[in-house]
Parts: structure tokens; sequence; C-alpha cells
């Protein structure tokens, strides 16, 4: 099946993309940055390696959403950039990848979210740790982008550095509770 | 209750105006029906059989008279003049304009209130007891944790794409009035062996097509660590839970699939991995929610009140609604008054706009203007004082309110049903009136007991029909609506799911059916005993005997 054209979209912009997707049985290039499925990464992770020590790319992986960080939390350190998929919008496994890669593994390559990436759901994506995000070619980016300002409050902590509301809160006394006088215990009426 | 800061307040304005572009850009024709589904759905808008129907999140059941009031605003300008009050505590306006909403959701937004994650794939209204803060009976107020969960879930980046959605209970109560064993997970406060207080956590309970009562998977969690070990459930579920079918998404399936011990130590796994990115509420927070919910002004008065106890000699009507609407409170000299909303022969969970704004002006009256909603789809005003009763009875029973049938026969749940739903097989409504007008006289409603009378329109089980004493499940055959039996359930804290009796009836028998169930508890009932306890004494044969003869309960 023919990929749809993307654009893709890092620190507030479209930027070129320098990553190539190399199918299972495509042969690999001889130099520049590939990312490869999670198969090929585990039966050529030797010549990937090599390939990587002579300086002729820099190795990326693509996750599919049932595909887990925790078979490649060891290989991290080879790695310079994670795509993680997103079939269709109701599959949200990627979002618990994305904070496990980063808070878990402590990844800090690049973060990139394909597939199916829906503007509703960048913010989303950005706050568990995704940097790099794969758009559709025909997207308005100026009102893509509008969608990280979309919410300047957040209740929890998430991977990003947003504080939650409640690290930020004014807590003088809003009232002062009233005091029960009355007695607990159970009456009849 | 809990009032808004400038965050929460920023947090909702925001939301209306994301939901605003939304809507605008579906207007404009830049997104499909097919895109902007799930994003209407976040924010609580279905398209049902003729309208959109827009669902309010009420969290934990607790609103302000002003609140009620602008839910009757609302209903008279953008309704038809009623709202519906649902088994999560929440309220449905049925007959909504799309291009309205955003304009209602600001009117919500203007008194602390909005629709965020009342649908979709994530974690849906917090609910718990609505009696939490004034029953007799609780450990501690569990309002605060609630508000505490409520916040923790609200757009939370890596829980709103779950493989289905997502329901949490909370009680304090030995007796357990928020059916928190039939939730994805049902949090009970608790003591363990040292005094302190934490919660005993139960998950993958759950109606719909395959019930499950929840199993048990932490018997003591210090409330400091509530959300860490919230966040650890729903991580595994999230990524294990089956996303290739939609009827085996739901978290029981999988605690169900791996076993309950699996999951317990896939949980504890999760938790003793993220211990230290493990979200924490800090004593300061929690103490400033806590400070909400701090008990208000009561007076100090006698435990009796001589003038309504003789108004209950002489007004038999106001001393039946006493015995059954009318609970126990903590706190001296006062009570906790249910608000029927099952009027004989009435739409379950049904308020009038005019009724709302009374039940607002009654607030302010007699309950610090605090009114709560129940799971069982009925208003409680939670302070009442004993001297108030008389006044606040009479009138409620003056808009058509005072039914005295809480916990009776004619208190039925029952889902909104093909009058309104684009996924029900069959009518709830019209069989919960005729139920209720079969059932509806004082005196055989009263000797008939505790009873509960649950039925959903189709096996998704809105209508909470499998924990229902008697439930009843519409299905569709070959075309015509028809209503399965089910007996012996219960969502309390002995819950068990109700079994199928037998064949189905069509929509004219089903209520013979039911008359028929409850004239033979009344014939085989030891003095004192519930339906509840008959049906586990006698099982189901002597019913089946009277609804299908001797043959059938011989088969059994």
């Amino acid at each position: 099946m023919e990929k749809p054209p993307v654009a893709l979209l890092k620190n507030g912009q479209i930027v070129a993309d320098g990553w190539r997707r190399v199918g299972d049985d495509e042969p690999l290039p001889d130099s520049g940055p590939v990312i490869v499925s999670l198969a090929r990464w585990q039966r050529e992770r030797e010549a990937l390696k090599a390939r990587a020590n002579e300086a002729r790319g820099s190795i990326g992986l693509v996750l599919n959403s049932d595909q887990g960080p925790a078979s490649i939390a060891g290989d991290l350190a080879h790695l310079d950039l994670v795509a993680l998929d997103f079939p269709r919008f109701q599959d949200g496994r990627a979002y618990s990848y994305a904070r496990l890669l980063r808070e878990r593994y402590k990844f800090t390559g690049e973060l990139r979210a394909v597939g199916n990436v829906l503007r509703d759901q960048l913010l989303f994506m950005r706050r568990c740790g995704i940097d790099a995000f794969e758009l559709p070619e025909t997207a308005n980016v100026r009102e893509w982008l509008k969608a990280f300002e979309d919410f300047s409050v957040f209740y929890q902590r998430a991977t990003d550095k947003a504080r939650a509301a409640a690290e930020l809160r004014d807590r003088r006394p809003n009232r002062k509770p009233e005091k029960a006088e009355a007695v607990a215990g159970v009456w009849s009426y | 209750m809990y009032k808004y800061d400038e965050y929460d307040q920023t947090l909702v304005d925001e939301r209306v105006a994301q939901f605003r572009g939304q809507v605008e850009r579906r207007l404009a024709g830049e997104l499909t029906e097919d895109e902007f589904r799930p994003l209407r759905l976040m924010n609580g808008l279905y398209l049902q059989l003729h309208a959109y129907m827009l669902r309010i999140a009420v969290p934990y059941g607790t609103l302000s008279s002003r609140q009620v009031r602008k839910f009757a605003h609302i209903a008279r300008r953008y309704d038809k003049g009623f709202g519906h009050f649902t088994t999560r505590q929440n309220l449905q306006f049925n007959w909504i304009k799309l291009e309205d909403t955003p304009d209602i959701l600001a009117e919500l937004a203007s008194v602390e209130m909005h629709a965020m994650q009342t649908s979709g794939n994530c974690v849906r209204n917090i609910t718990a007891d609505q009696f939490a803060g004034v029953a007799a009976d609780e450990i501690e107020d569990v309002r605060p944790w609630a508000e505490v969960i409520r916040q923790w879930s609200t757009l939370h980046p890596e829980f709103s794409f779950l493989p289905r959605k997502f329901k949490i209970a909370l009680s304090a109560s030995p007796h357990d009035r928020a059916a928190i064993k039939v939730h994805d997970i049902g949090l009970g406060m608790t003591r363990n062996s040292a005094g302190e207080v934490g919660f005993v956590v139960y998950v993958g309970g759950g109606l719909g097509r395959t019930p499950f009562v929840g199993p048990m998977i932490r018997e003591f969690l210090p409330k400091a660590e509530l959300l860490g070990y919230l966040e650890a459930i729903l991580r595994v579920y999230n990524m294990f839970g089956r996303r290739d079918n939609i009827f085996k998404a739901r978290i029981k399936i999988l605690v169900d699939a791996v076993g309950a011990e699996e999951f317990t130590r896939l949980v504890e796994q999760e938790y003793a991995a993220s211990a230290d990115t493990a979200p924490q509420v800090s004593e300061d927070e929690i103490a400033r929610i806590a400070a909400f919910f701090q008990p208000p002004a009561y007076q100090r008065l006698p435990a009796r009140d001589p003038a309504h106890d003789r108004a209950r000699l002489e007004m038999p009507a106001f001393d039946r609604w006493c015995r059954q609407n009318v609970a126990a409170h903590r706190v001296k000299g006062y009570a906790i008054a249910n608000i029927s909303l099952k009027p004989i022969g009435g739409i379950p969970g049904d308020a009038s706009a005019d009724q709302m704004d009374l039940i607002a002006d009654l607030a302010d009256r007699h309950s610090f203007g605090e009114v709560r909603v129940t799971h069982e789809q009925n208003l409680v005003l939670p302070d009442v004082k004993i001297g108030d009763l008389r006044a606040l009875w009479q009138a409620l029973d003056e808009a058509g309110l005072g039914a005295a049938n809480l916990g009776l026969a004619t208190d039925i749940i029952a889902c909104p049903g093909l009058d309104y739903c684009s996924l029900a097989n069959a009518r709830s409504i019209p069989i919960a009136q005729r139920i209720s007008e079969r059932l509806g006289d004082d005196e055989r409603q009263r000797k008939i007991g505790d009873l509960k009378i649950k039925i959903s329109g189709c096996i998704n089980a809105c209508g909470h029909h499998h924990v229902g004493h008697i439930g009843i499940l519409g299905v569709d055959r070959k075309g015509e609506e028809n209503y399965q039996i089910l007996l012996g359930g219960s969502a309390d804290q002995n819950a068990s799911l109700a079994e199928v009796i037998g064949p189905s009836f069509n929509a004219d028998t089903v209520v013979d059916g039911v008359e028929r169930i409850v004239d033979t508890y009344v014939a085989l009932r030891t003095p004192g005993e519930t339906f509840l306890q008959t049906y586990r004494r006698l099982g189901p044969a002597p019913f089946k005997e009277k609804l299908y003869g001797e043959a059938a309960s011989g088969a059994a």
C-alpha cells in the first residue's frame, strides 16, 4: 500500500525529514539514517550497529501499537529515534509507550508520532514525551499548531515540563472551615 | 462543596473554546462526521434517534442550588423543558441542537460545570456514595478523594484513548450505596489493623453484556498512594486491554482472561516500577480540597422535635414519606431527605425545569444550598433539620415530587431505551411506567417492602438489570420488543448477578410476569424476609413454576 505523503512537524515548524523508512525486504541504503521495523532490528541488529559505527547512518525503530517498549529497553543506547505508530485514533497504547520510553527507560532521542496523527491529539502526544509528528501533507500547519495552545492548565504531571495545577495553586484558605458544633452519631428522626 | 479557583475555571473555559472551534470546523465542513464523532463524544455529545443528547457531568453527584437552576434554565432555553438524571449521577438533555452546544457549555462553565469525559473511551465521571459526608455509617468523607481523582483523570494525556470507557466509584460505608463492586475500579474506604484509613481496591467489575462482580486486588491502599496505584492499573489496562473487539475491550475482560491473581501481579509490578514518577497528592493539596467539604454550620439541636413527631402522627402520608424517604444523618437533629424522581406512572429520573427550580429553592431554604444525585436516579437534600421536614414534604408533594417510594417496587431504574437511544432493542420507560402503575398502591408497595427493579433496553445494561432484585432486559425477537426477566441481583456490599428466569415476555405480558414474581415472593417469604433473602433461600424454582407452570420448574 502506498503511504500517504506526510510533513514532519518538529520544534513548532515543518522541517525536512532526514530519516528514511526502509521496508523489511528493501536493501539498506549505503548511507543515511534509517528507520526499520522491530523485526528487522532484531534480525539485523549487528549489521545495523556496524553501519552506525562506521558513521553511515543512525538507527531508528518503529514500534507498532502492539509492540511495547520493554522489548527494546536494552537497545535504546543504539537508537537515535523511536517512531510510535498510531494506527487509528482509538488506539491509545503508544501514549503509554511514550511515557515509559521517556520516564522509565530515559530515552532522549527523537520520539516521533506516525500513522493517523490528528490535530486534536497533538497536545496529549507532546505531554507524553513525543517531540516529532508526521502530519498529513494537506494539514494547515498554522491551524494545527494552535492545538498546542488549546490548554494552559493541566491537572496532572506528565512527561513534558508543564507543572500540574496543584503545584501552582495559591493555598491561602478559601474560607474558614466552620466548626461543626454538632455531635456525630446515629440519631433517629 | 468544591469551588473552582482560577486554574479549574481556566481549564473548563479553554475546553469550551476548544469545543467551539471543533463545532465550527464541523459546521464548515472541515471535519467529516467520522472525524467529528470522537471529538463530540469526548464532550458528552451523542447523536441519538431524534436529536443530539448532551450529558453533563455531576462529579460524585454533588450539585449546588445555583447549578440546579442553571439546569432548569438550559432545559427551558435549549431543550423541551426537562432534564433526565442518569445512573451515573449525571444529567442528560435529550433534545439538543449541535450549533447550541458551545453556548450551553459556556453557560455550564459559568457555574463550574462541564461535560468533559461523560462519554468516550476515557475515565468517566467519578461517582460516589450520595450520602458522603452526612451518612451516619461512613468511615470518612470520600468526596475530597473523588475530587482528587476527578482532577487527575481530566484530560489525562496518557489515558484519554483507552480500549473502552472506564468507570470509578467510591464508597466509605459498610453499606455500599455506590455499587463499587460492579465498576471498572471500585474504591471502598476501610481501616487497616493499625487503625489507619485507606482504600480496598476492586477491579474489573461491571455490567453490560458480560457482567462481573469485581475481584479485590488490594486489601489496603494508603490514601497517599491512591493516584500512583490508579495510574498503574490504567497503564496495565491501556497497554494490555483488548482493542480488537469492542465487546471484549472493558477491563473486566482482561482481568477475567489473565485471572485476578496475575492481573494483581501486573499492577503491583507496574506500580513498583513507577515509584519515581508516580503522581502524588501533597498534604497541602488534599487539605485544600478537604476544606471545601467541611461540615456546614449546623445548629445544635435536640435529637427529637416534638412538633415533627406530632405531625407524623397526624398526617399518615407525611409519616409514610418520613419512613421511606428520610435517612439517618450523622448530626443530631438533622436528617437526609430523599426526593423521589419516580412518581407513580412517571418517567424514572426526569425532572421538569419548574421542579428543578423548586428543588434549588428548597435546597437553599432547608439544606445549605446543596443537592445530591443518586445512581438510582433520585435526588437528595443532605442536611435538613428534622423540624423542617414537614414543610419540605409539603412543598415537594405540591410539585408532584412527594412520592414516598424510595427503595420500594416503584423506585425503578430505567435506561432511556428505544424512546431515545440509538442502541436500544426495546423501550424501557413505558415498561417502568406500567409496572409502577401496577404496583403503585401505597399500601401494596409498603407490604411488598424493599425491592429493586431495574430495566435496560439492551444488553449494554445502562439500567443495571443484572443487579436488580428483579431485572428486565429488552431484547429484539424477530423485530418484536421482548423482555427477559432476571432474578436475584444486587449491587451492594453483598453484590450478586441476577439470573435469567426463563423464556422472554412481550411488552404486554412482562408486567404480569413481574407482578406474579412479586406475589410469589409475598406468599413464600418468612416474616421479615427480603425479596433477595427469599430468592437466595428458595432459588428460582418456585418463581419459574408460577411464571411458566409445573413443567418448567421440573425441568429446571
